[in-house]
């Protein structure tokens, strides 16, 4: 067909790897099983920088299922490269083995872990997790793990709320934080146009002009 | 309860600030105020206060049980909160941990709470709940952990039910990470024990009963350490009962996994031939094994393998044991006879005083975050007075426990609680 671009949403991790070894069109990669999603980390980043005017130097916590999530991974990588200082936070069932390595604190405590930060990333907790082993309950994460004004009240005055969406409003974040001054989740959305328009445009005939 | 008062002229021990002399104790409110150790001081006020003469007994830290079964809620013709901590008092235990296998199970906040609330008005002595581990002990869904360690329990089991499920396993392991408290593992293979009812071998063929190997809580063991490696988990082995399973603790001591370990007095008294006539109280899970394994167990005690030192009350009902070998439960009433059981380590050489004390005191408030076991300053005043020289024959029909499922009747017992001080309250013990 001779297309350009294949963008490809993927259950199984490396699939887009794979494919763009056997294509000659650009691999935009929307997501692959629990492995990336490097557009969702490029507009979290471009996120923080409008609102922070900079990465370098800011502690970002993130929090929740670290485990099971391309988001995180993609954060993780593109945070450090950037500087910034990145913690995770959540129930050791839900830290994947090794990721100390990638250069992050893990906190199982979220007080410990938010304390001070500048930028809060709370992830999606899939709901289905709960009686594979994971957690006991949602009740019981809710206690330990959902971000509320309480806990925001640890973190820097400035600190921004971040989530890719969808929310599940009451379990990782109460809508009081969702919804407050703090929270730049309608930006990351907003954001997320102009950073996939920018990726494709640097795909195409911007690339060999650059 | 008295505000104020002495205990005089006792001979201390107490592990956890090395003294094991002389002494006089001060006690004040219920809490410890003043240990002193040397002979020549004289309490001039001490005159005109309540002093107990404890000349020529053994004054102790109160005994901490981190095994038991109280029965309550649900199997009240077996024990009940009141006559368990009863049992406890008259045995020199002041703190106990009951495991969840109750009905319903303690698998969440409702639960533990009662339990409270019930010693709170009936109990005698202090209640520290073990929550379980998995959701009704099934093995397949992790309990509310973190809600019951709130409403107050200390650690997490589904004792009696293992948890065959490596994976849920791994995840209790790691999940019990967040609040740092111990999985107190009942080590055994299900599918291996296949209803087995007593030791696996030579005698379990003499009498035409169903063994269970050593293996198959060998395995479990072996599995448990492994995932405490993996996880970094705090595992503690619940009773533990044979030579193989203290070998795979040694190993993992010494490679520094979080690992800690039980025995229950009848595991280092008597063996498997204690049911040679059938005696449904001589039933127990794990079963009673051989000498060999006694042997083991002793000198594990001895190096510390294993650090702790529990009953692992499980009174039944009488009509309940005497049933058929294979349909009778598992279980002794352990309370009352584990002191005397445990002193003959002393007199056999095997632990020092002090040591003992650690194993039934001092090692298991440790392994569970309690601020017990100890006699120091600032302490509650949970203290146990034992006459060494004591002798007393173990009658059943005396217990204070409902359960009165002993292997130990009719033998004779050196060193005795003669008095527990438990909640402000002095308990004498005829």
């Amino acid at each position: 067909m001779g297309a350009d671009f294949v963008v490809i949403r993927h259950a199984s991790a490396g699939v887009p790897y794979c494919l763009s070894k056997i294509l000659k069109a650009s691999v935009i990669n929307a997501g692959d099983g629990a492995n990336e999603h490097p557009t969702q980390a490029l507009l979290d980043m471009f996120t923080i920088k409008s609102s922070k005017g900079g990465i370098e130097g800011l502690t970002v916590a993130i929090i929740g299922d670290i485990a099971h999530s391309r988001v995180a991974r993609s954060n993780i990588y593109g945070l450090i490269k950037l500087g910034a200082k990145v913690r995770l936070i959540g129930p050791p069932t839900l830290i994947p083995s090794g990721i100390k390595e990638f250069g992050v604190e893990v906190f199982n405590s979220i007080e410990d872990g938010i304390h001070d930060a500048d930028v809060i990333i709370t992830l999606r907790l899939q709901l289905e997790r709960q009686g594979k082993g994971f957690l006991p309950s949602v009740n019981e994460y809710f206690h330990l793990y959902t971000l509320t004004s309480r806990r925001l009240k640890l973190a820097k005055d400035d600190v921004i709320v971040m989530h890719p969406g969808p929310l599940n409003r009451g379990v990782e974040i109460t809508s009081k934080v969702a919804d407050s001054s703090h929270s730049v989740i309608l930006e990351q959305v907003t954001n997320g146009i102009a950073v996939r328009m920018a990726v494709l445009y640097l795909l195409t005939g911007a690339r060999e002009n650059a | 309860m008295l505000k104020q008062f002495f205990i005089k002229n006792g001979h201390i021990v107490d592990p956890s600030q090395g003294i094991n002399s002389t002494g006089e104790i001060f006690i004040e409110n219920g809490k410890i105020k003043s240990v002193k150790v040397s002979k020549s001081q004289s309490v001039k006020d001490s005159d005109t206060k309540k002093v107990i003469d404890a000349e020529g007994l053994y004054v102790f830290p109160g005994f901490v049980d981190m095994h038991t079964h109280l029965r309550e809620p649900g199997f009240q013709h077996k024990e009940t909160i009141r006559t368990g901590t009863l049992a406890a008092i008259k045995g020199g235990f002041t703190s106990v941990c009951p495991m969840p296998n109750t009905n319903p199970v303690n698998d969440n906040e409702a639960v533990t709470e009662f339990i409270l609330r019930k010693n709170y008005s009936e109990g005698s002595c202090y209640i520290f709940p073990i929550g379980a581990v998995t959701k009704g002990q099934r093995g397949e869904e992790l309990a509310e952990m973190w809600m019951m360690k709130k409403a107050g329990c200390v650690a997490f089991s589904d004792d009696g039910m293992p948890v065959m499920n490596s994976l849920i396993m791994r995840r209790a392991l790691g999940y019990s990470k967040i609040f740092d408290v111990p999985i107190i593992s009942h080590c055994e293979d299900i599918n291996l024990s296949d209803k087995g009812v007593m030791n696996e071998g030579k005698l379990s063929t003499l009498l035409g009963l169903k063994g269970v190997p050593c293996a198959s809580e060998d395995i479990m063991v072996a599995r448990d350490i492994m995932l405490s490696e993996l996880t970094g988990g705090r595992l503690h082995i619940a009773h533990v009962s044979t030579k193989g399973s203290v070998r795979l603790i040694r190993d993992a001591k010494e490679r520094g996994i979080r690992v800690t370990a039980e025995t229950c007095p009848h595991y280092f008294s008597i063996t498997e031939a204690a049911v040679k006539d059938y005696n449904t109280n001589a039933k127990v899970n794990p079963p009673l094994r051989r000498d060999e394994d006694i042997e083991a167990i002793k000198e594990a005690l001895k190096d510390g393998t294993i650090d702790v030192i529990a009953t692992d009350h499980a009174p039944h009902h009488t009509d309940e044991k005497m049933l058929e070998f294979d349909r009778a439960p598992s279980g002794i009433s352990g309370l009352e006879t584990a002191l005397g059981l445990s002193l003959r380590l002393v007199e056999e050489g095997i632990l020092t005083i002090e040591g003992l004390i650690g194993k039934i005191s001092l090692n298991p408030s440790k392994i569970l975050g309690l601020e017990k076991g100890t006699l120091k300053a600032g302490a509650d005043a949970d203290i146990t007075i034992v006459d060494m020289k004591k002798e007393h024959k173990v009658e059943a029909e005396r217990f204070e426990s409902m359960g009165k499922n002993t292997p130990f009747e009719g033998w004779v017992l050196k060193g005795r609680t003669v008095m527990t001080i438990c909640k402000g309250n002095i308990f004498e013990i005829s």
